[in-house]
């Protein structure tokens, strides 16, 4: 689905690259978290990833095919930034119309119906009419995450979806998540600084280091997963297998 | 809700009114009183009584003729200031042109400036048109192509992931997101307008509100003056009032503002 070898990024030339030399491949259908420290450059990947912005050097193939220019990405791929940036003049199933609206792939009652479902399914029933303003931190986030999934894209990017979210609410959604996904045929790559979210969610975690380099680490747990499963020696032993390996990184 | 906002009015503008009233009362008192000639302060009941002497004249050929060359001006320095505002954001090699000269032509005394304008177009509405224009189109551009500058670098970043092309990220976020900014613009640009008609009109002519206050100075007759440059007063407030009202609205339609 993707793959990505000898990434390599610096804001200008005469500063030290962001990362060099990173490297990952994800297959259809896998969900993968990025984990790592703030400031070693997540997010900055996921520009890359989404097109925004063009490496420093190393090649980005999305579905088998290289793309020489970051802008060859642009609308192939969702992508979820960290705030939840929902136009405020526009009501939640407006925002959620926009990839439709840019693409105009189908007809627009098509778009609205589905739509509709999907924000039935993140619980957001009756919000349709509402503006950004008049909801919650948690219900933006879902109607992001809507509008994220309505633009069709097989490959998503999330940005610490959940980041801002009570625990509750995150643990509800993360289950939605997991259900969706498996369902849909979606491949998700999902930043996060929640250790056991990543788990919990993932196929595998790659761990980047500050100045480059990645550490994968399977996540072997029978799926469907659900909430309960944080309880059981093996995820414990695998979390602190995790946590000793990030915090390794850091001392160095 | 009615007297809510009623009290809410009157405890916004009471003070300047009473102000007003104080002002005017002790004008009245100082000219009655204090044996000031009328011919270089008239009293305030004076400029009144001119207003309605003279509403004939005021009201049926010169105000409608100064409002025309206003809307006129007015209506082309919005399409051409908005057409050059957005031009400038899509080609920042016009903005770097366009901008310095922009600049300069603001600079430029207009009062100097504009003999040479009526010499250009006339006696006739163009050259008050274009003198118009002149004083009022650059708030018009400044307001779009700061508005549109300074519109939303994320929405940006995640409009283009979602494959929107150049032209609809102009329609979809950052025009909205300018509107604040242009219609601060626009507000400016009209109270220009009345500014920049009476100055086309001081130059030369036979109608508008900007000639007869200078034939009435001419002629000593301070009542009338001060009755025209009132109405000029007048009209600007209320051309203020219309564009602010247009711009509630259509904010308040697009969320913008609560």
């Amino acid at each position: 689905m993707l793959s990505v070898s000898n990434l390599s990024y610096s804001y200008t030339a005469d500063q030290p690259p962001v990362f060099t030399e990173l490297s990952m491949k994800i297959r259809r259908g896998e969900f993968i978290s990025v984990a790592g420290a703030s400031g070693c450059g997540k997010s900055t990947l996921f520009k890359i990833i989404a097109g925004l912005l063009e490496p420093s050097g190393g090649i980005v193939s999305l579905a088998g095919e290289p793309s020489p220019k970051a802008a060859s990405r642009l609308g192939r791929v969702g992508y979820m930034p960290q705030q939840d940036l929902l136009l405020p003049w526009r009501t939640v199933e407006g925002n959620c119309l926009l990839p439709w609206e840019l693409k105009q792939s189908g007809t627009k009652a098509d778009a609205v119906q589905q739509i509709r479902s999907l924000l039935h399914s993140l619980g957001l029933s009756g919000t349709e009419a509402a503006y950004p303003h008049e909801l919650s931190g948690g219900m933006r986030q879902r109607a992001a995450l809507a509008r994220t999934l309505s633009s069709g894209s097989e490959l998503l990017l999330l940005d610490e979806p959940f980041g801002a979210l009570d625990a509750l609410t995150k643990r509800g959604l993360q289950q939605w998540l997991l259900e969706l996904w498996s369902g849909l045929e979606r491949t998700v790559l999902f930043i996060t600084h929640d250790l056991e979210e990543a788990l919990l969610l993932s196929d595998r975690i790659y761990m980047m280091h500050s100045g480059g380099g990645l550490e994968e680490l399977a996540v072997r747990l029978p799926r469907p997963r659900s909430g309960e499963m944080i309880y059981q020696p093996q995820f414990i032993a695998l979390r602190m297998e995790l946590e000793r390996r990030l915090h390794g990184n850091c001392a160095n | 809700m009615g007297t809510v906002q009623i009290k809410r009015l009157l405890t916004a503008y009471t003070p300047s009114v009473l102000l007003v009233l104080v002002l005017l009362a002790g004008w009245e008192a100082g000219v009655r009183y204090g044996r000031v000639p009328a011919f270089i302060l008239p009293a305030p009941s004076a400029v009144w009584n001119a207003v309605i002497a003279q509403r004939e004249l005021l009201f049926g050929l010169h105000l409608p003729a100064t409002l025309e060359e206003i809307l006129l001006g007015f209506a082309l320095s919005v399409s051409c200031g908005t057409l050059l505002g957005t031009g400038m954001h899509l080609l920042p090699a016009l903005a770097k042109a366009v901008y310095p000269l922009l600049i300069v032509s603001q600079t430029i005394p207009l009062i100097a400036l504009s003999p040479v304008f009526i010499m250009w177009f006339g006696y006739t509405l163009g050259g008050k048109v274009a003198v118009v224009f002149l004083t009022a189109f650059f708030p018009v551009v400044v307001g779009t192509y700061d508005g549109l500058f300074k519109s939303g670098g994320q929405y940006r970043e995640l409009l283009l992931t979602l494959g929107a092309s150049r032209w609809q990220l102009l329609l979809k976020t950052q025009i909205p997101l300018a509107l604040p900014a242009y219609f601060s613009g626009l507000k400016l640009s009209v109270v220009y307008c009345v500014i920049g008609a009476t100055i086309g009109e001081w130059l030369g002519g036979s109608r508008g509100l900007g000639y007869y206050s200078r034939r009435m100075a001419g002629n000593l007759h301070s009542a009338e003056l001060f009755a025209a440059v009132g109405l000029l007063s007048v009209l600007g407030i209320l051309l203020f009032l219309c564009v602010s009202a247009a711009e509630i609205i259509i904010l308040k339609k697009r969320g913008l503002r609560r």
